[in-house]
């Protein structure tokens, strides 16, 4: 059943996009990302402008994370002052980015600057993940289980002044990394048009040592006010964002992200991170070799705002 | 007597007339079977159709070859930019680029025969028929011109908006029901901008523009389509937040929906 887009301009098949919401929604759900990463290029490959596919996804990516998040706020899973913390360095961070972008966009090298981040972005985190979560499924196997959080085992990080202590995580850390971390990830999702759970997901882990279960939970809020803000963003400058799409899109993912989430509290961490890790390496690999390899068509269009 | 003194004048009257101005001879009346399509959730693209006929009168030279028809569509006017990849330190980059300036973002000819059997080049070069021959402006330094028709990027340019189904030339789209009568099927795809469109109709005997007329279409979205791409350019942050609103209202509706526990 074929709808037209009113703001995309061309009519699509209602199930495949469903399809696709839910494929998303899934893996959203099982790992507490927003699944933009994987969500925008589809929409591309089946011919929606990029503009318009990274600011309608937004919206999806903001009703699966609310859906997912309150799942996790109902098993208590979610650390909200870790998430206000995050989010004070989050909102630095994407009006930095929104900056650059500006910036990049004018010098007409965006293109290149995107796919260069995301290859090298997501490979080396996918490949760190996988590295780590391997690791720790071997020893597992021995009888010689690690914990992520030896007690004692802290970094340099754990040294820093101004120290909060988190309750749900259970976690003793400086405000100052965390509040890094936010912006990075504002930072960093502002440039490549992600919410940036598959980065906050390992940072969290990796440098705070927090645990697995409240990090998919802080991660889906931090993603929900984001995308929410992105979506109004979106909206009043660009107009781009295509309700009926995301609508659909929503739909699909919500759904997905009731089944991912359950799925996710099933499996142990060091299987989930090591899922994860294969996911955004595969894509990482994906956007290498769109790089790397000569193009079927060396020319390209592309509409110019704003014709004089 | 008398009425030979008229016949006479009259006779080589319409023998000057016929000689000197034999284009004025046919006239070309033409219909479109809509003039205004109206985007609606279900549209998939459609297919409009024009009648013409050529109008003879009794002074009308018999033409030997009959006539060809040339339709010409152009959409509204859109300002593009063409990119080349090409391969530096390793990985394909877009190293060039041309700008299109005011270049239709529909083109469609449509003929009863290929374009090169109606008439000469040169006659179908100064009259801009055929995609070859249509003025494409690209910004060239501080200059807008049109540059030769085997540019690399005006051949690229062509060859992606023909991919898409919005630049074509179709020698099979106008049928002639009668000598004088003709059918022109325009194809409009799914994803045809909307906007105002020109048609432009020309009929050429023994290879020369004997008469022309024109047309205009216009592409609207319309009911459902119209009131959210209206919403959104206009009250762009009231529909922001309620396209967030609604990604809150389905996320909390799934989650009380499929709640287990």
């Amino acid at each position: 059943m074929q709808i037209y887009l009113p703001i995309a301009e061309l009519p699509v098949n209602i199930f495949l996009v469903l399809g696709m919401g839910i494929a998303v929604g899934f893996i959203s759900g099982m790992f507490g990302i927003g699944g933009g990463f994987l969500m925008t290029p589809l929409l591309i490959f089946i011919g929606i402008s990029p503009a318009v596919a990274v600011a309608s996804v937004a919206s999806h990516i903001a009703a699966s994370s609310f859906s997912g998040a309150i799942s996790y706020w109902r098993k208590r899973a979610i650390d909200l002052a870790l998430a206000y913390l995050l989010l004070a360095g989050g909102i630095v961070g994407t009006a930095a980015g929104v900056w650059l972008f500006t910036t990049l966009r004018a010098l007409d090298q965006l293109d290149l600057m995107i796919g260069l981040s995301y290859v090298t972005l997501l490979n080396i985190v996918g490949g760190l993940m996988i590295y780590e979560s391997l690791r720790a499924i071997v020893r597992a196997r021995q009888g010689n289980p690690v914990m992520l959080r030896r007690p004692g085992s802290h970094t340099w990080l754990h040294g820093l002044p101004f120290k909060l202590r988190f309750k749900r995580s259970m976690v003793y850390v400086s405000a100052i990394p965390v509040w890094v971390i936010g912006f990075i990830i504002g930072f960093i999702g502002a440039i490549m048009g992600i919410g940036g759970g598959f980065l906050l997901v390992p940072m969290l882990i990796y440098f705070l040592r927090v645990p697995t279960a409240t990090v998919i939970g802080t991660t889906m809020v931090l993603t929900l006010v984001t995308m929410a803000s992105a979506t109004v963003m979106h909206s009043a400058t660009n107009h781009l964002v295509d309700v009926v799409l995301a609508f659909i899109l929503m739909v699909g993912g919500v759904i997905g992200a009731q089944f991912g989430a359950r799925a996710g509290q099933k499996m142990s961490g060091e299987w989930l991170r090591l899922l994860l890790g294969l996911l955004v390496l595969a894509v990482g690999l994906r956007f290498a070799f769109a790089l790397g390899v000569r193009p079927d068509d060396l020319f390209s269009i592309r509409l110019v705002e704003g014709a004089p | 007597m008398t009425a030979r003194r008229f016949i006479v004048p009259a006779l080589a009257l319409l023998a000057w007339l016929a000689a000197a101005a034999p284009a004025a001879a046919e006239r070309l009346v033409v219909s479109l079977s809509n003039h205004r399509v109206a985007i609606t959730s279900n549209f998939v693209g459609e297919e409009l159709v024009l009648f013409g006929t050529v109008e003879r009168d009794a002074a009308t030279v018999p033409r030997r070859g009959g006539y060809d028809i040339v339709v010409t569509v152009t959409g509204p006017r859109q300002t593009l930019r063409t990119r080349r990849k090409d391969r530096v330190l390793g990985i394909w980059v877009n190293v060039d680029s041309r700008v299109f300036v005011r270049v239709p973002s529909y083109l469609a000819v449509l003929t009863n025969r290929p374009i090169l059997e109606i008439a000469n080049a040169e006659t179908l070069r100064r009259l801009q028929i055929g995609i070859d021959n249509f003025l494409l402006t690209q910004r060239i330094g501080a200059d807008i011109a049109d540059t030769v028709r085997d540019d690399p990027f005006r051949v690229a340019y062509v060859r992606l908006q023909t991919q898409d189904r919005l630049y074509g030339e179709i020698p099979t789209a106008v049928t002639l029901l009668t000598p004088t009568v003709f059918r022109a099927a325009i194809p409009l795809p799914a994803e045809v901008p909307t906007g105002n469109y020109a048609i432009d109709v020309k009929v050429f005997a023994d290879g020369a523009p004997i008469a022309n007329t024109t047309s205009a279409l216009e592409i609207v979205k319309a009911g459902f389509e119209r009131y959210v791409a209206n919403a959104a350019r206009d009250h762009g942050i009231l529909y922001g937040f309620a396209t967030a609103m609604l990604a809150l209202l389905t996320g909390w509706f799934a989650s009380v929906v499929f709640r287990r526990d």
